[in-house]
């Protein structure tokens, strides 16, 4: 029992990470209708650029603080993003407005392309790693249950505790102020909010920049947990299924399908793979997104296609 | 082009609100929809652009509201003033906070919002608080059923309900003048009738001019002030709105009727169209 509670746990820490993952997909996707197959490529650059901005400014301004160094440096990095959301919106979808959802996906992923590679350009392309004070021991919990107790990594109980409060934070920001309010008009139809005067590319800035946010938050878990490289880029893979299991247009949607797909991943490989022969690791969370697809295609809290007849 | 209008334009006001002048709008670089349109719309009243389907009416529109740049059209020739102001290279959010909101063909209410809050992204113009509450009482008084289908999510109201959302939403952004494109389509002729008085109502009380787009021209007609008579992107008659329902050719082609009773000849009729108005 203390090894399933142990397993189970590991499962949700890895499902709130591709949850976090997720929610930039959700984000861009509800206000502006792109599937943005760049998001993978936004955690990786805005990794590096906490990566290395924390490393270089000490040396540049000349100081020691660690604290210090981590929050000019997220600061910088968080400027980035919003400078790559603004050079997103005027370089590329300004040009492609009404444009076939197929050519806004071919976009992004030439997007995604030029971040991979401009990222490392800029930063370098070494395995890089990110502190910022993050514990790493180990803590061990419901001791007096069972003999030894469950084993958490502590790292991850701070990730999912700064995900969740990511998630309310945006909750709020959607349903409580205009500019949330402006976003949803938007992603419902945006030829009619563009009628009533809310300025799309303004609207296009500021949700590229929220998925930046999303996208640094992510960087800097996944980063302090195992380095800022090249494969951080292909966590987006496993946010796919997650999207699809959540519902591509619901917040609530990508953490609780990261959670799912988490444990199901962990939970699977402990106690199907040594039927199969182990790797189900790998393939479970899209057989399981190919299965949702056949029977609840708008996810499990996907906005239902309202249409009249 | 042959404008053999019988009436004169209308009398030179001195409080033009719209003016447009000779404008051409072109499509994917060839497809010329307009070709050469001028209208105006006196502070205060209510014009109706008449035609029937692709002559060019929500065209016009949308090239006075710029909407059509997401339709890849452009204004190719002509100019549109407002209170004497050039605003072709205006945005659409740039008119909207100088007063000239639209309200498009087919209603497009946010669906997954609900009535309320469709109504508030109405204001996103408008940033005094106390202005915004003030607007969305005043569209609730205009419009007693929003009220009461206030929390409901736009896509499930009925069709009436969501015409009614979608002016009032363009209302709340304060406007002058509003772009009023089909009011009438997809909506029964009583619920049709309700919405025209509203216009009427928010035309005499709030000093709102209009500017619709209608095929429905016996309705039209009956609100309308002044009306122009779009066909294949040229305004072939206008008048006064009284002037245009007793007309015979308007009576004969737009409102079904003739001298001799109701007739369906639409070759004859087509034909003697040209030969009256497009030769």
């Amino acid at each position: 029992m203390g090894f399933f509670l142990e397993t189970l746990f590991g499962g949700l820490m890895a499902g709130m990470l591709y949850s976090l993952v997720a929610l930039g997909f959700v984000l861009i996707y509800k206000a502006s209708g792109v599937f943005n197959f760049a998001q993978g490529a936004m955690v990786l650059f805005a990794a590096l650029a906490m990566a290395r901005f924390a490393e270089w400014f000490p040396k540049w301004f000349g100081f020691e603080s660690l604290l210090l160094a981590n929050l000019l440096a997220f600061i910088a990095a968080m400027a980035m993003m919003v400078v790559l959301a603004w050079a997103i919106e005027r370089l590329c979808l300004s040009k492609l407005v009404n444009q076939e959802g197929i050519t806004l996906l071919m976009a992004t992923l030439g997007i995604a392309y030029f971040l991979d590679g401009f990222g490392q350009t800029l930063f370098g392309s070494d395995i890089y790693s990110i502190n910022v004070g993050m514990p790493k021991d180990p803590a061990f919990i419901l001791e007096g249950m069972f003999e030894g107790g469950v084993m958490v990594s502590k790292e991850d109980l701070v990730a999912a505790v700064i995900a969740a409060l990511l998630v309310i934070v945006l909750a709020l920001f959607f349903q409580k102020t205009k500019t949330g309010r402006a976003l949803r008009a938007v992603a419902d139809d945006h030829q009619a909010a563009q009628s009533i005067g809310i300025p799309l590319n303004t609207i296009w800035v500021i949700v590229w920049s929220v998925a930046g946010f999303a996208a640094l938050i992510a960087g800097i878990i996944w980063g302090s947990k195992l380095g800022v490289q090249f494969t951080l880029s292909l966590v987006a893979l496993k946010a796919l299924p997650v999207v699809i299991l959540g519902g591509l247009t619901s917040v609530p949607g990508a953490i609780i399908g990261g959670l799912i797909i988490g444990v199901g991943e962990k939970l699977s490989e402990i106690y199907i793979g040594p039927m199969l022969g182990g790797g189900i690791e790998i393939w479970f969370a899209y057989v399981l997104a190919l299965g949702f697809l056949l029977v609840r295609p708008q996810g499990l809290f996907g906005e239902k296609i309202i249409d009249r007849v | 082009m042959n404008t053999s209008t019988t009436n004169a334009p209308p009398a030179p006001e001195s409080n033009i609100l719209l003016n447009v002048n000779g404008i051409e709008v072109i499509y994917n670089h060839v497809v010329l929809v307009l070709k050469g349109v001028s209208l105006q719309v006196p502070e205060g009243r209510i014009v109706a652009i008449l035609g029937g389907n692709g002559a060019g009416k929500t065209t016009t529109l949308r090239a006075i509201s710029n909407l059509l740049k997401g339709e890849r059209g452009e204004v190719t020739k002509g100019m549109i003033e407002y209170r004497g102001e050039r605003v072709e290279a205006l945005s659409p959010s740039d008119l909207v906070r100088r007063g000239v909101v639209q309200v498009m063909e087919g209603r497009h209410c946010f669906a997954h919002l609900t009535i309320e809050e469709n109504l508030l992204a109405g204001a996103y113009t408008r940033s005094d608080k106390g202005e915004i509450a003030a607007n969305l009482d005043k569209v609730y008084t205009y419009f007693p059923r929003l009220k009461t289908r206030r929390t409901s999510q736009a896509a499930y109201t009925s069709g009436g309900e969501q015409q009614m959302c979608a002016i009032g939403r363009a209302l709340m952004s304060n406007p002058n003048m509003v772009l009023l494109d089909e009011p009438s389509m997809g909506l029964a002729p009583q619920i049709v009738e309700e919405v025209f008085e509203i216009v009427k109502d928010l035309n005499a009380k709030e000093k709102v001019s209009f500017l619709l787009a209608e095929q429905n021209t016996m309705v039209a007609l009956r609100y309308a002030d002044f009306g122009y008579i779009v066909e294949n992107g040229r305004i072939v008659m206008e008048g006064a709105a009284q002037e245009l329902a007793s007309n015979e050719d308007v009576k004969e082609f737009y409102l079904g009727l003739s001298g001799e009773g109701r007739k369906s000849f639409r070759e004859v009729k087509h034909y003697r169209r040209r030969k009256r108005w497009l030769s």
